[in-house]
């Protein structure tokens, strides 16, 4: 039950999608953030943009199926901004009035382009995910926000503990599912009665995965320091990140694309 | 056990589990299994790391949910009610591999009683069970007050266990309980449960790696590999037939090796023996059948 968690997963592949250099991934992400969110509010921006999506999805070979499970936690979130777009929009147009409620076709038009908008944005991250690593995605973070060490900013620190967390979710999870089985086999109800009683039910499996975790935490640590860790200064990369044809190529299309949106935007269409 | 009853306590009818259904990483880890398990026995159950074996117990008592096919319990299939799935676990004990991790209580006591406490015991019945249960596994009364996170590792391991024991299961199911335990703990564990199932005469099923201390505890054995059960029969019947133990990637008894040895250089020795005591017997037997050696 854990597990169906898809967040963040990482779907091993060799795709091109999965060969771009994570920066260049990151970059790109931003770019069609960017790209939503100044679209013109009519069909032809959000057809040319559901268009470039899709021949991502296409390319990076994620089965639509598996992107499409992953909205499911994040309905509610969408169809809440819907129904405030609905009911909140100022217009002139009035489809329908009754009590305090009023539905115009301004209304309409933004809730619609709103939730295509938040679900292609969700869509789009995962697929970030789901085509890179974890460990390549922090990576490539630490790299583009290298600059910053300049300010003094803990990059390293920050990306390396953000490597440990997202290399420990999976583990933890598994071990939460171990933890439970454990207690119903001892007939623990984590399921049924009332608020409090469920709460007192977490105790049996909360304090083992602390413990555990503390453990792990501590096992880590340990074995850090006997590989001599001492943080970043004058740590070299296992692999070293180079951009290549294909990455010079995707930040061309996402000029093109982004040209287009702006087109589109100035001819109002 | 010639005089077995033929109705089994729990039936496993051509069960398969997918874990992952649907995603890239799906994998069959049980596929179309059929087992027997009957009342009184104590079942070993052995195969390769990844054969499906602690798959397979997590369905005997509801905590995984058959992908297809059914486990029947006394008769009837344990899904039929999903409402009464705590109800089998409180009659199917089963207790996990490495069980120290899940102790949670101040004290041993009170972990102990956890179980038991989940049925509704209260009072004196309760205590009752909490020390018969720390009786079994050998927990002295005087560490019932310390925390469960005091004791060594093969304490906690014992007070786990204890607190699966206290509900007084029908069927006490056990994964791998003596792993990563010294040769001396191993032993005393074993003849724990062996003792616990002949005081009690409950239905015992163990899963282990090791080949030598399933021969030496169980009834009957199955025989796991690649998600399916390949052999069961009792330890005589399984470890004659060595060559295709070994083919599934396991071995016979470390005793069973000696004699399959003299056997093939000719020793009128049952090839088959799996035990300290049998082997010495038969050598015994053929030292005073040949005089002069
Ligand atoms: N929660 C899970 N999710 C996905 N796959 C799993 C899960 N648990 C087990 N598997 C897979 O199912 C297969 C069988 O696992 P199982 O734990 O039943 O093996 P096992 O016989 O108990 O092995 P071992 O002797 O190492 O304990 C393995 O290949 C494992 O990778
Ligand atoms: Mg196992």
């Amino acid at each position: 039950m854990l597990k169906d968690i898809t967040l963040g997963q990482y779907f091993p592949g060799n795709s091109v999608a999965h060969r771009l250099d994570p920066r260049t991934k990151l970059i790109l992400e931003i770019l069609y953030i960017v790209a939503l969110f100044s679209a013109n509010d009519w069909f032809v921006s959000y057809a040319f943009l559901a268009l470039v999506l899709g021949s991502a999805i296409a390319v990076s070979h994620v089965p639509l199926k598996s992107l499409v499970r992953g909205l499911k936690p994040v309905v509610i979130i969408v169809c809440f901004t819907g129904v405030i777009n609905l009911f909140w929009t100022p217009g002139d147009t009035v489809l329908f009035s009754w009590w305090i409620f009023t539905i115009n076709l301004e209304g309409v038009y933004r809730a619609f382009f709103m939730v295509i908008r938040i679900v292609m944005l969700i869509m789009g991250t995962f697929l970030l995910t789901y085509t890179t690593s974890p460990i390549t995605l922090t990576d490539g973070l630490e790299t583009l926000l290298g600059p910053l060490k300049k300010l003094h900013l803990p990059i390293h620190e920050l990306s390396m503990m953000m490597s440990i967390a997202l290399r420990f979710i999976p583990t933890l999870i598994e071990e939460t599912d171990k933890i439970m089985s454990a207690q119903k086999a001892r007939g623990a109800d984590f399921e049924s009665g009332s608020v409090l009683q469920r709460a007192k039910a977490m105790v049996p499996l909360l304090v083992p995965l602390f413990i555990s975790a503390f453990r792990r935490a501590d096992e880590l640590a340990v074995a850090m320091e006997c590989r001599c860790y001492h943080g970043g200064e004058g740590r070299t990369k296992l692999r070293v990140l180079r951009y290549q044809g294909i990455d010079y190529a995707a930040f061309a299309l996402a000029i093109v694309v982004l040209a287009v949106i702006y087109t589109l935007r100035f001819l109002n269409v | 056990m010639r005089d077995r009853p033929l109705e089994p306590i729990i039936r496993v009818d051509h069960l398969t589990h997918t874990y992952g259904e649907g995603t890239p990483f799906c994998r069959s880890a049980v596929r179309d299994m059929s087992l027997d398990i009957f009342p009184g026995e104590f079942l070993g159950i052995i195969g390769h790391t990844g054969s499906g074996k602690s798959t397979l117990i997590q369905h005997l008592n509801g905590l995984l949910q058959p992908t297809s096919g059914k486990i029947l319990f006394h008769g009837q299939d344990i899904w039929a009610d999903p409402k009464k799935i705590r109800d089998v676990r409180f009659r199917v004990g089963l207790v996990f591999q490495y069980p120290e991790y899940q102790l949670f209580e101040e004290t041993v006591g009170k972990d102990i009683a956890f179980g038991p406490r989940n049925m509704g015991l209260t009072g004196a019945a309760l205590q009752e069970r909490i020390e018969e249960a720390a009786g079994f596994v050998g927990l002295s009364p005087e560490l019932m007050e310390k925390s469960p996170f005091e004791l060594s590792g093969g304490q906690k391991r014992r007070v786990a266990i204890a607190g699966v024991i206290a509900m007084m299961p029908e069927v006490l199911i056990l994964d791998e309980p003596s792993a990563g335990l010294d040769p001396a703990g191993r032993d005393s564990l074993m003849g724990k449960i062996r003792s616990y199932h002949q005081a009690t005469g409950s239905t015992v099923v163990v899963v282990s790696h090791s080949m030598d201390e399933i021969a030496e505890n169980a009834d009957r054995i199955a025989v796991l590999a690649d998600a399916g059960v390949v052999m069961t029969g009792t330890p005589h019947e399984v470890f004659s037939r060595g060559a295709e133990l070994e083919a599934v990637g396991l071995t016979v008894p470390q005793v069973t090796k000696v004699a399959m040895e003299l056997h093939r250089r000719g020793l009128p020795i049952d090839p088959a023996v799996y035990t300290v005591a049998e082997l010495k017997k038969a050598l015994l037997a053929l030292k005073g059948g040949r005089s002069g050696c």
